[in-house]
């Protein structure tokens, strides 16, 4: 339970949790107005719905796509980003990674990564499966504005910050790929689940 | 159109919010007492989801630059000098006239309904300025012209009883993450009262009092909130969150404050004190 009209439903994987939204998207219960996928859980919001209706009908799709766990990934769309790396924390990176910033664009370039969830601002993707070479704490001063289209690493995930705002993440190149666009429908170039391939400009 | 003369210490557009977009990180946001601006739209005939100007502490001025149907709800302010203005009725402001309205004797959030609703232009289908991702129109600011849309159907009402000061408590429905507390926790929560912050804004509630204690160490991992959700971070001092509340979150949420009571919670003001409760009743 999360309140009167959300139900938190544990997933234990980002992966379950993607399947569940997808499905749920598909297949709307009724009422449902928000969908929010998270590493571990999905939050269904449904202000008046049906509640333990809507418990059974979320524990059938769980265990439905629990089932079809070893049936192979449902994958997501794919998007290409073009990359000009010229970014302001390359050296710093290399130097904690202990590579040279040619491996660093490499590495950013050489894996397919998947949007995990969104947050911290409308658009903001955490992308997962960076290669782990290259996971390296944020600043210890955020920046006060960073660039819309700003490629960025912190910890495990990598990001293209949607708009310009402060940030702490290490820059490594930016995008011409308008990732966040509120005239476009849907908003948002990256959902929970698409997947991202970075390429060099 | 309105003309913003002065907009007192803060004020915003707001209508019901963005729903259906959490999951690209856009927060709900809309008017945070969602009640009082409904009821001032119903007030003046207009769909309970125009958009209307919610003011925090009052002190605005405003100037009519056509005739329209005004009404007023939330925290009671007293307004003036246009003849018949006052809380929860509908009153005609003639083309021209200046309204102007004090600071409320209690509560934060007073919502101003003008028949046809502000109409600025919508941001993914909402005219709510949402404080904490930028979307939507700028706060208020002296100059700032305000459309007004057309009149639509007909005013039904024409008086509500004056708002009552309700007492400051929240009912909360335990969870999702009350385990990751000690097990009195929760108990400690509702023995004694919290004091509201300063620091409180249309993001959340944030509270003074006894400190929650965790059972469960680390971190959790990022999921959604709802609105109402009552945070803890590390510092043990639990946040209410209100309409501009991030729609993810990493720290634990010992308890959700009931629907109801969101109200309640948007109309607390710095130094106050809130007391929670899990009894369901009041």
């Amino acid at each position: 339970m999360a309140g009167e009209h959300g139900l938190l439903v544990e997933t234990g994987s980002l992966e379950l949790s993607h399947r569940l939204d997808a499905a749920l998207r598909a297949d709307r219960p009724e009422g449902v107005v928000e969908i929010v996928p998270g590493p571990d859980t999905v939050l269904v919001v449904a202000p008046g719905a049906d509640q333990a209706r809507l418990r059974a009908r979320l524990e059938a799709v769980v265990a439905g796509e629990r089932g079809r766990e070893r049936a192979g990934v449902a994958a997501g769309p794919v998007v290409t980003i073009p990359v000009v790396y010229d970014g302001a924390d390359l050296d710093s990176v290399a130097a904690l990674a202990g590579i040279s910033v040619a491996e660093v664009i490499q590495r950013h370039l050489g894996r397919e990564l998947v949007v995990g969830w969104l947050g911290f601002a409308p658009g903001f993707a955490y992308l997962t499966g960076l290669d782990p070479v290259l996971e390296t704490p944020r600043l210890d001063t955020p920046r006060t504005s960073v660039p819309a289209g700003s490629v960025a690493i912190a910890g495990p995930y990598s990001a293209v910050y949607p708009s310009a705002s402060p940030g702490g993440w290490r820059l490594l190149g930016r995008t011409s790929v308008r990732v966040w666009d509120v005239a476009a429908d849907p908003p948002s170039l990256f959902q929970p689940g698409t997947r991202v391939r970075f390429e060099q400009a | 159109m309105i003309e913003v003369l002065a907009p007192g210490p803060y004020a915003t557009v707001q209508d019901l919010g963005r729903p259906g977009y959490a999951h690209l990180g856009v927060p709900r946001s809309g008017a945070a007492d969602a009640a009082s601006l409904r009821l001032a739209n119903r007030l003046v005939g207009n769909a309970e989801a125009l958009a209307g100007i919610e003011l925090t502490f009052g002190m605005a001025r405003l100037r009519f630059l056509q005739g329209a149907w005004v009404a007023l709800a939330g925290a009671p302010v007293p307004a003036g000098p246009v003849r018949g203005a006052g809380m929860g009725a509908p009153f005609w402001v003639p083309e021209g006239a200046e309204l102007r309205l004090g600071a409320p004797e209690w509560g934060l959030r007073t919502y101003l309904a003008v028949r046809g609703g502000i109409a600025v232009e919508p941001v993914l289908g909402s005219r709510s300025t949402d404080s904490l991702s930028g979307l939507g129109p700028e706060p208020l600011r002296a100059g700032t012209l305000l459309p007004v849309g057309r009149p639509e159907g007909v005013i039904a009402v024409d008086v509500a009883p004056p708002p009552e000061r309700r007492p400051a408590v929240l009912r909360v429905l335990p969870g999702p993450r009350d385990d990751w507390f000690a097990p009195e926790a929760l108990e400690e929560m509702c023995a004694r009262p919290y004091t509201v912050s300063q620091d409180s804004n249309r993001v959340g509630v944030r509270l003074h009092g006894p400190e929650l204690a965790r059972a469960k160490e680390g971190e959790l991992p990022s999921e959604g909130m709802v609105t109402g959700a009552i945070q803890v971070p590390p510092s043990g001092q639990p946040i209410v969150f209100l309409a501009d509340h991030p729609p993810t979150g990493g720290y634990p949420v010992i308890g959700v404050v009931r629907a109801a009571d969101l109200a309640v919670a948007a109309q607390l003001r710095p130094g106050d004190e809130v007391w929670f409760t899990t009894r369901p009743g009041r």
